[in-house]
């Protein structure tokens, strides 16, 4: 129903304006008491002026939490999981899609079923998985009795090791299966006429040549969204890097933020928290901006 | 150019079987057209040609090669979708050279060829445009600039013309044969339209059911439809058909008592029951109660410009007569219709098949009202 009178037009930008500053009114707290010193930013009210510390504070912020280097980890670690899920997810999609084979139906079941299972539920495992990422299979041998067999006849123990914590590979491979970007590119190819398959057959091109020329540009706007998504949803984990990185080398920006938070007894400069507060926010939002128009392409329309 | 054979060529999906052994040979350079209604199978037997469908049983083969397990690339075949299934991503030149681009050939190469494709289709000027930006009949042209380009020996259209409006189609449906008198590749060609199969068609194919019905040229199928299926679905407007029996002076009954005589030479005995049927183009309109006439009430008339086609009520059951003269009659008349003999066609009532007659009457055949 579309409803075009004055009143009414009024109210909706009334109501849109009030969402707006609700959303924008955490931003502003946080860019104001960014720029003020120490002693204006624990006055209470706050003022609603800015200050003139803003880049006192984010020098003090960028030292104190070791920014650059996070800032840098978290920029791999979030681009390595958005781009691995990407990757993935096309390659699982075009499996599920476009080839017959046995159990196909049971395993991109299995693949939506783990949406019920988002990483706090498994933590437990994942993290045992990721403290040695051999060890499912050390347990398969050892169960299945060929670590025993291995030992009586040549009497080495099999004891596979290979451990993910402190490192880029363990923080980012566990985040990378992803169920949802499964399912948008399934849907997505299913969108896609199977004319076009057969068309690309026909002119001789087989299934990787078709992936590489077809899929992959046809679903351009699909990937920007989903790497947009995924970008953001990984810059913004908390409780895996902080449980697999202990060497402050590896750890990320959002859990270093803590490192900038006031202790109880502590000294309150909350200008300083809220400096780096921006700084850590920034790189999504860029992202966001950049792609934007795209991130919508991909969410709404096909193109034509 | 090759010639393309299928050697009792079947086709089921699990228990449900679409294609039930077709047997069909093609000569190289022939256009054959593949006519039927929907879901009788054609498009599926076009398929297997192509080697986008299994053959479940039986054997094609192409230029003498059996091709059952080669890969569609291999087998010389080129197609043009109903849908077009232009790349939409790519530009007209990146659509038609895509297949050169796959086999490998230099851009340099690919360039010329395609310049050339898209010279011979008038596509010259789009060559940097999106398939979006193209209107029907350009994009049916892309279609198939990206066939020609291979160079196939045989190509394959699935109801290529269908998504065009009627005076595009026309137009196409010239462009293609031209196209197929220039290349002289074996062309097959499948459709539901009637009028685009007699037009195109060398070998006309008509299928039902999964079966072919009939193979012959136009010109045959039309003077002599093997069956009652075929009458009805070649020639435009459709043949009238008549359902009685044989009286017992071997008249034919079609709405007791009126009768009709029917061609001498007829194996039949009195009480068989017969369907009759006869081209509306062979149907003469005379003034009613004529001597040698039989009597309807026209309906309506259609005009077409280069002649008229009645539509008539005779004995409760439509009936069309095709003219070329001017008629004069109005709707709600009284008219009388003569129906030579010479020009019956007779088919069997259950099976449908045509009865062949062995002798031809001299003089035109008495009718009683």
């Amino acid at each position: 129903m579309v409803e075009r009178t004055p009143i009414f037009n009024a109210l909706c930008q009334i109501v849109l304006l009030l969402g707006l500053a609700m959303a924008l009114l955490p931003f502003a707290i946080v860019i104001i008491a960014a720029t003020h010193d120490l002693r204006t930013v624990n006055i209470v009210p706050l003022p609603l002026t800015p200050g003139s510390h803003f880049l006192d504070n984010i020098a003090e912020a960028w030292v104190r939490a070791d920014l650059g280097r996070k800032l840098f980890n978290s920029v791999v670690f979030a681009g390595c999981v958005a781009a691995g899920k990407v990757i993935l997810s096309a390659m699982a999609a075009f499996a599920i899609v476009y080839f017959r084979f046995p159990g196909r139906a049971a395993i991109f079941w299995a693949i939506f079923i783990t949406l019920m299972l988002p990483l706090e539920v498994r933590i437990v495992p994942t993290y045992s998985v990721a403290a040695n990422a051999l060890q499912p299979f050390q347990a398969i041998f050892d169960v299945v009795g060929l670590t025993g067999l291995v030992e009586r006849l040549t009497g080495y123990r099999i004891a596979l090791e290979w451990p993910l914590l402190n490192s880029y590979p363990g923080l980012i491979l566990p985040l990378v299966a992803t169920a949802t970007g499964t399912f948008l590119y399934r849907q997505f190819y299913l969108t896609i006429p199977e004319e076009l398959a057969e068309a690309a057959k026909m002119d001789g091109s087989g299934p990787l040549r078709f992936f590489l020329d077809m899929l992959l540009p046809l679903s351009r706007p699909n990937m920007i969204a989903l790497f947009t998504i995924m970008f953001v949803w990984a810059w913004n984990q908390y409780l895996w890097p902080l449980l697999v990185t202990t060497d402050p080398n590896f750890g990320i920006a959002v859990t270093e933020l803590k490192t900038l938070i006031p202790s109880e007894f502590g000294l309150p400069d909350w200008n300083v928290a809220m400096a780096g507060t921006l700084l850590i926010m920034l790189p999504p939002l860029v992202l966001v901006i950049l792609m934007q128009r795209w991130f919508v392409r991909g969410l709404i329309a096909s193109e034509k | 150019m090759a010639s393309v054979t299928l050697r009792a060529v079947k086709k089921s999906y699990g228990k449900n079987a679409v294609v039930h052994g077709v047997d069909l040979d093609i000569p190289a350079g022939t256009f054959v057209v593949i006519l039927g209604p929907s879901g009788c199978g054609k498009s599926t037997l076009l398929r297997m040609i192509a080697g986008l469908e299994e053959i479940t049983a039986g054997e094609v083969a192409i230029g003498g090669r059996i091709v059952n397990r080669l890969e569609p690339r291999r087998r010389g075949c080129a197609m043009v979708f109903q849908n077009y299934a232009l790349y939409p991503h790519m530009t007209v030149a990146e659509n038609i050279g895509y297949a050169l681009k796959v086999a490998g050939l230099s851009q340099a190469e690919r360039r010329a060829r395609v310049e050339k494709v898209a010279e011979s289709l008038g596509l010259a000027p789009f060559l940097d445009r999106k398939p979006a930006a193209l209107s029907g009949g350009q994009r049916q042209r892309v279609a198939m600039g990206r066939a020609m380009i291979r160079e196939p020996s045989v190509f394959l259209f699935d109801e290529p013309l269908s998504n065009l409006d009627a005076r595009l189609r026309v137009q196409m449906r010239a462009e293609i044969r031209r196209l197929h008198q220039r290349l002289g590749a074996t062309s097959i060609f499948v459709t539901h339209d009637q009028v685009e199969a007699m037009t195109l068609a060398d070998l006309l194919v008509v299928m039902n059911e999964g079966r072919i019905e009939q193979a012959g040229s136009p010109a045959e199928l039309y003077a002599k439809p093997i069956s009652r299926f075929v009458a009805s679905f070649v020639g435009a407007p459709p043949m009238n058909l008549m359902d009685g029996r044989i009286a017992a002076n071997g008249e034919f009954l079609y709405d007791e008592p009126r009768r009709l005589a029917l061609p001498a030479g007829l194996p039949l005995a009195a009480g068989t029951l017969l369907t009759v049927g006869i081209r509306p183009e062979a149907v003469t309109i005379v003034a009613p109660g004529a001597p040698g006439s039989i009597r309807a009430t026209v309906d309506v008339v259609e005009e077409l410009g280069a002649g008229r086609v009645v539509h008539l009520e005779l004995a409760g059951q439509p009936f069309a007569v095709a003219t070329a003269g001017a008629v004069t009659v109005r709707p709600g008349e009284a008219v009388g219709l003569v129906l030579p003999a010479e020009t019956l066609h007779v088919f069997e009532n259950g099976s449908g098949k045509r009865l062949d007659i062995t002798a031809r009457p001299a003089e035109p055949a008495a009718l009683s009202a």
